[in-house]
């Protein structure tokens, strides 16, 4: 999103959060902005994906919008992120334009990746973003040569990257955290804990009760935060940030949340039950933050308001502009698979 | 009186024969991701769960290459696992212990063990899922000597050919197609095997052989029955089995028709169809060939998210005519 004002923490207002003076009320209002826009960006997605426009599947990070926010508005645009299925949040997050991503949802060449990809590969490129990505934990080590290509730049950029719980359980994750703590890497490995890999808990899956305490296995700090506030986790990725930006390391943040829908479009929701779902509805990021910009008067109400009715609109106007997108030639479906101009 | 006839979705034949196998032999057990109260991503196991437990029914963490190496583990020890893939594309995280270790072991060690395991792979195209999720891999792994590669195209098949991969004692893999899932078809209740290694004729004809295999049989045989609208008599081989290959059936067939066109959904260069032109280039065959081999597969791409794309990526039905119409016609 852009710099943050201080790193100094000790200057806030007592009763108030260092959050709130790390980042401007302009950047404050900002990320506001970001986790509605992904809201009513996976709400539109979703309508117009039951409504038979959109083919294939998807995954919506409905609910965990404050983690993908606060992960990524401290980033500068040269910083990398890479992403997940689960990636649109990421992608908004990172600064990538909710039409172009819509165009992409309808196969259009308008779309971020000329319809070729689809909701689980959707990245803007240009944001810094290197890909969502449609194999559990493969991001992960992508993430991590970035930030070796970074120290091997003497560039003072980071790479950011997103993974589920269930991704810590792909041996990638293991081996990409280990070469990252011994080659002292400037990467941040954020992890959405969202209690589920698919159908299956934590509690089933990890040997442990954290993926935070799968980072001293690898000489590296590993913060829990509470994933539905993003103050926490805006808070502890600064803190990640400067650590990898000095040269120190990486860091794991590890993010408990919650999605509200269900894994993928196909998702009958066996494995949990409907009291969970509705506990964790209750601990919503996006009310839980206005309130906050409210209460802290960083915002008024009007302007959340605002903020929320621009949102509908951008969406509204974005789903159009896909529809009216241009459909790829059927002529040019081996286009892209290697560089042009080099013989292959 | 004729018994009526039973059908069942192709999914749900797979399900039998799981149940059937686990049901006979109390070593065998499934392990997979999601495969438990979810039910499979594709519901194929379905409530297997309630009726054998979760001892028999595992759902794993996602880790692709502990399982597959904890499936070699047990098959070498007595267990009669079944992995199922999620997605036929994540065994290429799995590579290393079904390429290295299961398929060689027997080998490597003298014939002195065996590894008895099945792994179930949903592939294939057409259902939006984009380059990492839709591939057809069978050529990946029928190219390695010590593996064994089915493809059923029917529930008939499904049924059969998985039975006879679990009582194989040696490393089966077993290539569903998703789009295949919910097509019925006749499935006798009782349990039956369907050889490995022996490919069919599901239509006969004089002028050209097509051998397909998966869903691609289905869109030859309606090809087929356009083109005999035509007086083109085509006949139409189901592979069913990509290693062992037989070959008797393919070369008996063209020596009869003198064209061969193969079509298989996998991509096209290097893949299944260069092993049957090279197979019949080399046998007696050869000599009766009337008109060049045609080969219809996939296109050298990732698979496509957009839809128009995503068809144009793979051979349909009325490009699997108007080829193999110019095949017979001499126009190739
Ligand atoms: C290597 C691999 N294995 C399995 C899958 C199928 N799959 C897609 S998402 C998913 C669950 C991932 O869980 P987690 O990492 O916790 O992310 P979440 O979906 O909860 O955001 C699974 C099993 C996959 N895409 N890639
Ligand atoms: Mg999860």
């Amino acid at each position: 999103m852009a710099e943050p004002v201080a790193m100094m923490k000790g200057d806030a207002a007592s009763n108030q959060r260092p959050f709130y003076a790390q980042f401007t009320p302009e950047q404050l209002k900002e990320a506001l902005r970001r986790m509605c826009l992904i809201r009513r960006f996976e709400e539109g997605a979703e309508e117009a994906y039951m409504r038979g426009l959109i083919h294939g599947t998807m995954h919506l990070s409905i609910g965990q919008e404050a983690s993908a926010v606060g992960s990524t508005m401290a980033l500068r645009k040269t910083d990398y992120i890479t992403s997940t299925h689960r990636g649109h949040g990421h992608c908004i997050g990172k600064g990538a334009d909710p039409k172009l991503m819509f165009a992409e949802f309808f196969g259009k060449e308008e779309g971020y990746c000329r319809g070729r990809g689809g909701s689980m590969h959707i990245a803007d490129v240009e944001s810094g973003n290197l890909g969502a990505n449609g194999i559990v934990a493969g991001g992960i080590p992508i993430a991590v040569g970035a930030a070796l290509a970074i120290k091997k730049q003497k560039r003072d950029d980071v790479a950011l990257c997103f993974f589920g719980d269930g991704a810590t359980n792909e041996g990638a994750f293991h081996e990409a955290l280990n070469m990252a703590s011994i080659w002292k890497l400037p990467v941040i490995f954020v992890c959405e804990n969202n209690k589920y890999g698919m159908s299956v808990s934590t509690e089933r899956s990890m040997a442990v009760a954290n993926v935070a305490d799968r980072a001293s296995a690898y000489n590296m700090p590993g913060v829990i935060v509470d994933g539905n506030r993003i103050e926490e986790v805006a808070e502890a990725v600064l803190t990640a940030i400067a650590r990898a930006r000095e040269g120190q390391g990486p860091t794991l943040v590890e993010c408990k949340t919650y999605r509200t829908r269900g894994h993928s479009r196909s998702d009958r929701n066996r494995y949990r039950t409907k009291e969970e779902i509705e506990e964790w509805k209750l601990r919503d990021p996006i009310g839980h933050f206005e309130t906050e910009l409210v209460a802290n008067g960083i915002a008024t109400a009007d302007e959340v308001a605002a903020i929320f009715a621009a949102s509908d609109a951008e969406i509204a106007a974005g789903l159009i502009f896909a529809q009216n997108g241009t459909d790829p030639s059927p002529n040019e479906v081996t286009r892209d698979v290697y560089t042009p101009g080099i013989p292959a | 009186m004729n018994a009526p006839i039973r059908e069942l979705t192709y999914a749900q034949a797979i399900q039998e024969a799981l149940a059937t196998a686990m049901e006979a032999d109390e070593r065998v057990f499934i392990m997979g991701e999601d495969i438990g109260v979810y039910g499979g991503a594709f519901q194929v196991t379905g409530d297997l769960v309630h009726r054998f437990g979760e001892d028999r029914v595992m759902d794993t963490p996602i880790s692709e290459l502990g399982a597959a190496g904890i499936a070699v583990g047990a098959a070498l020890a007595g267990s009669r696992p079944i992995l199922e893939f999620q997605f036929s594309d994540f065994a290429t995280l799995a590579m290393e212990q079904i390429v290295n270790q299961a398929a060689k072991m027997r080998f490597m060690l003298g014939g002195k063990v065996s590894v008895p395991l099945v792994m179930r792979l949903p592939s294939g195209s057409g259902t939006g899922a984009a380059a990492q999720h839709s591939q057809s891999l069978e050529a990946w792994l029928a190219h390695v000597p010590g593996l064994k590669v089915v493809q059923p195209s029917t529930p008939h098949d499904a049924k059969g050919l998985l039975l006879a991969a679990i009582d194989d004692p040696d490393p089966v893999m077993v290539f569903e197609h998703k789009l295949l899932y919910k097509m019925k078809g006749e499935v006798p209740e009782k349990a039956y095997r369907i050889p490995i290694g022996k490919a069919v004729v599901r239509r006969e004809g004089r002028h050209v052989t097509i051998v397909a295999t998966s869903i691609m049989v289905h869109r030859a045989l309606e090809a087929a029955e356009v083109l005999a609208g035509e007086g083109i008599e085509a006949e139409v081989i189901d592979l069913r089995t990509l290693r062992p290959l037989d070959t008797a059936t393919i070369i008996e067939s063209v020596k009869k028709t003198t064209r061969l066109a193969c079509v298989y959904e996998g991509v096209k260069t290097l893949g299944i169809g260069a092993e049957i032109s090279a197979l019949i280039a080399e046998s007696e065959a050869f000599d009766y060939l009337d008109a060049p081999i045609l080969r219809l597969g996939g296109v050298d791409s990732p698979i496509p998210y957009n839809p128009t794309l995503e068809k144009a990526a793979v051979p349909q039905t009325p490009g699997i005519i108007e080829q193999v119409r110019n095949l017979v016609k001499g126009r190739i």
